[in-house]
C-alpha cells in the first residue's frame, strides 16, 4: 500500500525534522568475533561454520582481540570516551536466523560512548558544518541470513520455505549510533547522507572495513521524527531499515518527512514502527510494530570476562589514528590549490591516496591529479578493475614528468609510456628506448611534414594569415600525423607562424 | 564377576601400565558389570562397548610400544551425558536432544582420550542438570546402590551411582549448585567441585554459565586427585578459564597431613534441618580432625541463608537464555513441523514437546526474572547477594584455611518422596549452592553411616579459590583414619546388588 506524502518543502515548512542514525559496520577481522571461522564474503552457504557460531550446544565464545581493537579505534575516530570497564550482555529473542537464539552484544555498557562527528554540507548560505552527536559504539555479533523461497514478498511470512545460512553468523559488528540530531532543518536529508559518507571514509581511513555498502558491510537505519516545532517535544519515530547506499540515506529521510508529515497533517498519528526501504520505488513499507517496552531480557553475558582496556593501551590506539578524513581533505585541498569541486572529482575517483603518494614521491600535485583522475581512470574503468590494481608506482609517473618537462616526452608519448607499464613491458626508460618514444627535436623533418600539410589544404595559409590562428590546429593535428606523435606539438606551431609570418 | 572391578583407580593403573592386566580386559570387566547390573541401577544411559574397547587397545597397544602412560591410562570411566562427545549421542537427560550426536569432543573430553581413560559411556542425569535426585531423567530415575529404592543424589546420579555400583572406578560430573557433592553423599563416593575456571566449560552444554564446573567423581581421594589433575588446567576456548597452573592435587592427596592447620565450621550450614545422623557424623568428623592435630573453630557466614533464593534467581535466569538455543532448527528433535506452521509455532511446539516440567519450570522463572521491571528487583538483587557470601568467604578465609559442613541435610530420600515437591527438593544443595555462588572449591567425603537409615553422610570440604589442592590433603587425612577404623572403604558396607 502506498501512503500518502507531502510535498518535502511544504513538509519543512510545518514541521522540525529530527534525525537517528543506527549504522552497523562488519568488521573485516580475520575471524569472527567469538571462533575462529572465516569472515570471506561470498563462500558457499554453511562452509564457514563451527559448534560455536552454530552455537551448538556446549560451545562457548572466545572474545577476537583484533575485534576489541577496532572498535576502540572507531570509537576515537568518533570523539567517543572508552569504557574503563564494559562487558557483553545477551540480546535474547528468538529468531532462526540466531545460532544460540541470543545475540552477545553490549547493553548499557557500551565499549565508546559520548562522542561526534562534524560534517559538512553546501547550504544556501554555502557550505555549512553540523556536529552530529554520537551516543554510543558497541559491539556485537551478525545474525546468519534467511532467504525464504516461494511466497509473493520474498519474506518469512507466506514463504514456502526457508533456508538459513550461518556463514556471516558471529562476524564482528560495531553499532554506532547518533543521538537525536535537530538543528538541521531541511538540510536533514542531507546531514544524514553526510554523515554516513564522513563514518564510511573514517572507517575505510582507519582499516577496519571495507564498508561496502552494496555488500551489506555497512547498513544503516534512518529514524525519523516530526515536531511541530524546535521547542515542541520529541514526535513519535519511524525506524527505515537496510537503507544500503548513501543516496537511499538521502532519499529515506526526504520520503519519511514526506510521509509523517502527510499523516500529521491529516491528523492521523505516526505509527511506531520498523519500516522496509524499497531501493527501486524509493518508500517504504510498515514492518512490525515495535514498542520502547521490547523485552530483550537483557543480562551480562556470564560466558566473557569484563573488558577493560588499559588507558595505556587506548592512547597508543589513540596516537595512531590516521589523520580525520575531513582534516586532511581540507588540508589537501589548501596545500595542492584545489577547488572544493576538484576534490570532489579527486575523491570520487576514488584516487585520493594514490595521489598523495604520488606528491609524496616528489610529482607535482597537479600531475599526479591529472593522470589518476585521467589517463589511468579511464584504462581502470576499461578494463573493469580499481585502481590500485594498476601496476603503476609513484616511481614511474615521477619519471614519466621528469621527460616530459626536458621535452623529451609529449603527452601522447607518455601515454603509450604508461600502457607499456601496464602491459609489463618494463619501467619508463626501458619501454621509452624499446617503443623508440622520444620527441623529434630536428626542425629539418618538421618543416617539411609541414610543407607537405600546407600543400594538402592550400586554403589553411590564408586563413591562418587573416588571422583566424585557430586555423594552425588542423596543420599542428596533420604533422603530428605524419611524424606518428613524436614532434613537439608547441615547436611545431611555432614553426608554422614563423613561416607563415604571422605572431601569436 | 572379575576383582577388577573393586580395585581402585590408582590400582587399575599401575596394573595396566606394568602389563599384568591388559586395559581391554579391564574394560572388558567393568562392561560385563555394566551389563550385570545396570538394568538395577540405570546409572548409564549410553554404553559405548566397541569405543572403550577401541580404546583400551590403544593403550595396550602404547604398553607393548614402551610409550609413557598418563596417570589414568587404561581406567575406564563414565561420562555425565552433558559433555558432548564427538559420535556419541549426548542428550542431557533430555527428549530435545534425543539422538543428536555432537561433531566435536567438549575440552575435557579431548584430555582423557588424551590421556588414555577408557570412556565406557554417557551416565544418567536429571534434565539439563536441574535436579536433585535424577528423577527429572527423561529417560527414568537412576537407582541408589544403597538402597535401589533410593535416589542416587542429582543432578548428577549416573555418575555418583556408576561409581558406587563398581561399573566405574572414575566418573564425570559437573556441579551447578552441588550436583557432583550431594550425589557422592549419598551414594559413600568422592566428589570434587574444582574451582569455577579450573576446568574448562568448552563443550559441557551450559545450565548456568557463572555456576557451572565439571569435577572428578571417584571411590577415594586419591584417585579423584589423579583424575582433577588430568582434567584441569587452561583452556583457550573458555574465556571464563583461569591462566594459572593447576594446584598440585595429587601430591595434597598423598601428604594428607593437617596438623596445625585452622579448620572452619560454617555455623550457618548445619543444625537445625539436618538429619539427625548426619548431625552425629558431622560432629565425630570435626572430633577426628581435632584428633589428628587441626585447631576447629566455628565461623558465621550470615549472608548464607539468602544463597538458596539468590541461586534460584541466577540460575533459572542465565539457564533461560542458555537453553534458548533448544528450538529443533539446527539440532536435535523437530515437533510439529507439518508444512502448515510458522517457524515460531514450531520452535514453540518443539520446546513444549522436548522440555520436561522442572526445566519448563526453570525456563518460566528465569524469562520472568530478566524482564524489564523486574530485573532489578529479582536478578540484580540476587547479584547482590553473590556478592555478600563471596564476602562471607573472604572473611571466613581470612581466619581458617577450609571450611567444614555437612555435604547434604538428609541421606538418600526414596524416589518420588519429593518429586512433587520442588522447594523441599531444591533445600538438598542448600549446603552446597554457597560454594559456586562464590567460584570455589569443595569436596564431598563419606564420613559414615547415618545410625537411623544406615545410608551413607558426606563431609563437605571448601577451600579458597585456586587451593583446591588443601581439600584432598583434608579429605586424605581423615580418610585414612576412617579407612583404619571401618577396615575398609565405606562401600565394602554397601549391600551387593542382585545381579552380581
Ligand atoms: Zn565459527
Amino acid at each position: 500500500m502506498v501512503e500518502a506524502t507531502m510535498n518535502y518543502d511544504e513538509a519543512i515548512s510545518k514541521f522540525d525534522p529530527v534525525l537517528g542514525l543506527e549504522v552497523h559496520v562488519e568488521l573485516g577481522t580475520n575471524t569472527k568475533m567469538f571462533c575462529g571461522c572465516s569472515t570471506v564474503f561470498g563462500a558457499p552457504p554453511n562452509t564457514q561454520v563451527c559448534p560455536v557460531c552454530l552455537g551448538l550446544p556446549g560451545a562457548l565464545p572466545a572474545l577476537n582481540k583484533i575485534g576489541v581493537e577496532s572498535a576502540i579505534r572507531i570509537g576515537l575516530a568518533l570523539n567517543c570516551e572508552i569504557a574503563e570497564w564494559c562487558r557483553f550482555a545477551r540480546k535474547n529473542y528468538f529468531y532462526p536466523d540466531m545460532p544460540k537464539n541470543f545475540q552477545t552484544s553490549q547493553y548499557d555498557e557500551p565499549i565508546a560512548f559520548e562522542g561526534y562527528l562534524d560534517v559538512e554540507i553546501d547550504t544556501d548560505e554555502g557550505r555549512k558544518t553540523f556536529r552530529v552527536p554520537i551516543e554510543r559504539a558497541h559491539m556485537e555479533e551478525d545474525t546468519g541470513k534467511n532467504s525464504h523461497v516461494g511466497g509473493a514478498t520474498g519474506r518469512i511470512h507466506g514463504a514456502d520455505y526457508s533456508l538459513v545460512d550461518y556463514n556471516r553468523a558471529g562476524i564482528p559488528l560495531i553499532e554506532i549510533v547518533t543521538k537525536p540530531i535537530t538543528g538541521t532543518g531541511k538540510y536533514a536529508p542531507e546531514v544524514a547522507k553526510a554523515y554516513v559518507a564522513a563514518l564510511r571514509d573514517i572507517l575505510r581511513g582507519l582499516g577496519v572495513s571495507d564498508v561496502k555498502m552494496e555488500q551489506g558491510s555497512l547498513r544503516c537505519d534512518v529514524n525519523l521524527s516530526l515536531r511541530e516545532t524546535p521547542e515542541s517535544k520529541l514526535g513519535t519515530r519511524s525506524e527505515t531499515k537496510n537503507v544500503n547506499s548513501l543516496r537511499s540515506v538521502e532519499r529515506a529521510v526526504r520520503y519519511e518527512v514526506s510521509r509523517h508529515a502527510a499523516r500529521l497533517a491529516a491528523g492521523d498519528t505516526v505509527v511506531q514502527e520498523t519500516r522496509h526501504w524499497h531501493e527501486d520505488t524509493g518508500i517504504s513499507t510498515s514492518g512490525r510494530a515495535k514498542s520502547d517496552a521490547e523485552d530483550y531480557r537483557y543480562f551480562p553475558e556470564p560466558d566473557l570476562l569484563p573488558i577493560a582496556p588499559s588507558r595505556e593501551w587506548v592512547e597508543e590506539l589513540r596516537a595512531a589514528l590516521p589523520e580525520n578524513p575531513a582534516v586532511r581533505r581540507a588540508r589537501l585541498v589548501a596545500d595542492w590549490g584545489l577547488s572544493e569541486i576538484d576534490m570532489n572529482t579527486v575523491v570520487n575517483s576514488g584516487a585520493l591516496d594514490l595521489i598523495v603518494e604520488a606528491v609524496d614521491a616528489g610529482v607535482d600535485p597537479a600531475a599526479a591529479r591529472k593522470w589518476w583522475t585521467g589517463e589511468l581512470s579511464r584504462i581502470a574503468n576499461d578494463r573493469g578493475i580499481e585502481l590500485e590494481e594498476l601496476p603503476v608506482t609513484p616511481a614511474h609517473l615521477k619519471r614519466l614528468e621528469e621527460l616530459i618537462s626536458a621535452g623529451s616526452l609529449n603527452d601522447k608519448l607518455a601515454r603509450q609510456a604508461l600502457e607499456g607499464v601496464i602491459v609489463g613491458e618494463g619501467d619508463i626508460d626501458e619501454i621509452v628506448k624499446a617503443r623508440g618514444l622520444a620527441v623529434v627535436s630536428d626542425d629539418g623533418p618538421l618543416l617539411a611534414a609541414i610543407d607537405e600539410a600546407l600543400a594538402a589544404d592550400p586554403a589553411v595559409a590564408e586563413t591562418i594569415k587573416s588571422g583566424k590562428l585557430a586555423a594552425a590546429g588542423s596543420v599542428v593535428g596533420a604533422v603530428m600525423k605524419a611524424t606518428r606523435g613524436q614532434a613537439d606539438a608547441a615547436r611545431v606551431r611555432e614553426l608554422l607562424f614563423e613561416k607563415l609570418g604571422v605572431s601569436e | 564377576m572379575s576383582d577388577l572391578i573393586r580395585k581402585d583407580a590408582s590400582e587399575l593403573a599401575g596394573l595396566v601400565s606394568s602389563g599384568e592386566v591388559s586395559a581391554v580386559e579391564v574394560a572388558q570387566a567393568h562392561l560385563d558389570r555394566i551389563a550385570a547390573v545396570d538394568g538395577e541401577v540405570h546409572a548409564f544411559l549410553h554404553v559405548d562397548t566397541e569405543g572403550a574397547l577401541v580404546s583400551a587397545a590403544a593403550v595396550d597397544a602404547k604398553v607393548k610400544a614402551g610409550d609413557k602412560l598418563s596417570v589414568l591410562a587404561g581406567v575406564p570411566l563414565g561420562l555425565k551425558d552433558i559433555l558432548a562427545t564427538n559420535g556419541l549421542p549426548t542428550t542431557c537427560g533430555s527428549r530435545i536432544l534425543d539422538g543428536w550426536i555432537p561433531p566435536y569432543d567438549a575440552t575435557v573430553v579431548t584430555k582423557l582420550r588424551e590421556a588414555g581413560v577408557v570412556i565406557l559411556g554417557k551416565t544418567n542425569m536429571d534434565e539439563f542438570a536441574m535436579g536433585s535426585s535424577t528423577e527429572h531423567s527423561a529417560f527414568g530415575p537412576t537407582h541408589n546402590p544403597w538402597d535401589l529404592e533410593r535416589i542416587p543424589g542429582g543432578s548428577g546420579g549416573g555418575s555418583s551411582a556408576c561409581v558406587s555400583s563398581f561399573e566405574a572406578p572414575l566418573a564425570i560430573g559437573t556441579d551447578t549448585g552441588g550436583s557432583i557433592r550431594q550425589p557422592a553423599a549419598v551414594t559413600g563416593s568422592v566428589g570434587v567441585k574444582p574451582t569455577y575456571g579450573g576446568v574448562s566449560r568448552y563443550g559441557i552444554v551450559a545450565l548456568a554459565s557463572s555456576l557451572d564446573q565439571a569435577g572428578p567423581c571417584a571411590r577415594n581421594v586419591l584417585d579423584t586427585a589423579l583424575l582433577h589433575s588430568v582434567i584441569a588446567g587452561h583452556d583457550p576456548m573458555d574465556a571464563t578459564s583461569i591462566n594459572a597452573p593447576v594446584p598440585d592435587v595429587v601430591a595434597a592427596a598423598k601428604r594428607a597431613d593437617i596438623k596445625g592447620m585452622k579448620v572452619g565450621i560454617v555455623k550457618e550450614l548445619g543444625g537445625e534441618g539436618y538429619q539427625a545422623g548426619v548431625r552425629s557424623r558431622f560432629e565425630e568428623s570435626v572430633a577426628l580432625i581435632e584428633s589428628l592435630g587441626a585447631e576447629v573453630v566455628e565461623v558465621s557466614c550470615p549472608s548464607f541463608p539468602a544463597a538458596l533464593a539468590a541461586y534460584y534467581l541466577i540460575l533459572p535466569s542465565e539457564a533461560s537464555s542458555n537453553l534458548a538455543k533448544f528450538d529443533g532448527i539446527r539440532f536435535g528433535n523437530r515437533v510439529g513441523d507439518d508444512g502448515s506452521k510458522s517457524v515460531e509455532q514450531v520452535m514453540s511446539e518443539t520446546r513444549a514437546a522436548g522440555f520436561g516440567s522442572e526445566v519448563i519450570r526453570r525456563i518460566i522463572l528465569g524469562t520472568y526474572a530478566l524482564s524489564a521491571g523486574y530485573y532489578d528487583a529479582y536478578y540484580g538483587q540476587a547479584q547482590k547477594v553473590r556478592t555478600l557470601i563471596k564476602q562471607d568467604f573472604d572473611a571466613a578465609f581470612a581466619k581458617v584455611d577450609v571450611l567444614i559442613s555437612p555435604t547434604a541435610p538428609t541421606t538418600a530420600f526414596k524416589i518420588g518422596e519429593k518429586l512433587d515437591d520442588p522447594l523441599a527438593m531444591y533445600l538438598n544443595d542448600v549446603a552446597t549452592i554457597p560454594v559456586n555462588m562464590a567460584g570455589l572449591p569443595g569436596m564431598s567425603l563419606p564420613i559414615g553411616l547415618a545410625p537411623e537409615d544406615n545410608l551413607p553422610v558426606g563431609l563437605q570440604i571448601i577451600a579458597p579459590a585456586m587451593a583446591d589442592d588443601r581439600l584432598y590433603n583434608v579429605g586424605a587425612a581423615i580418610e585414612r583414619e576412617l579407612l583404619a577404623k571401618w577396615g575398609g572403604p565405606i562401600l565394602g558396607m554397601a549391600p551387593e546388588l542382585a545381579g552380581a
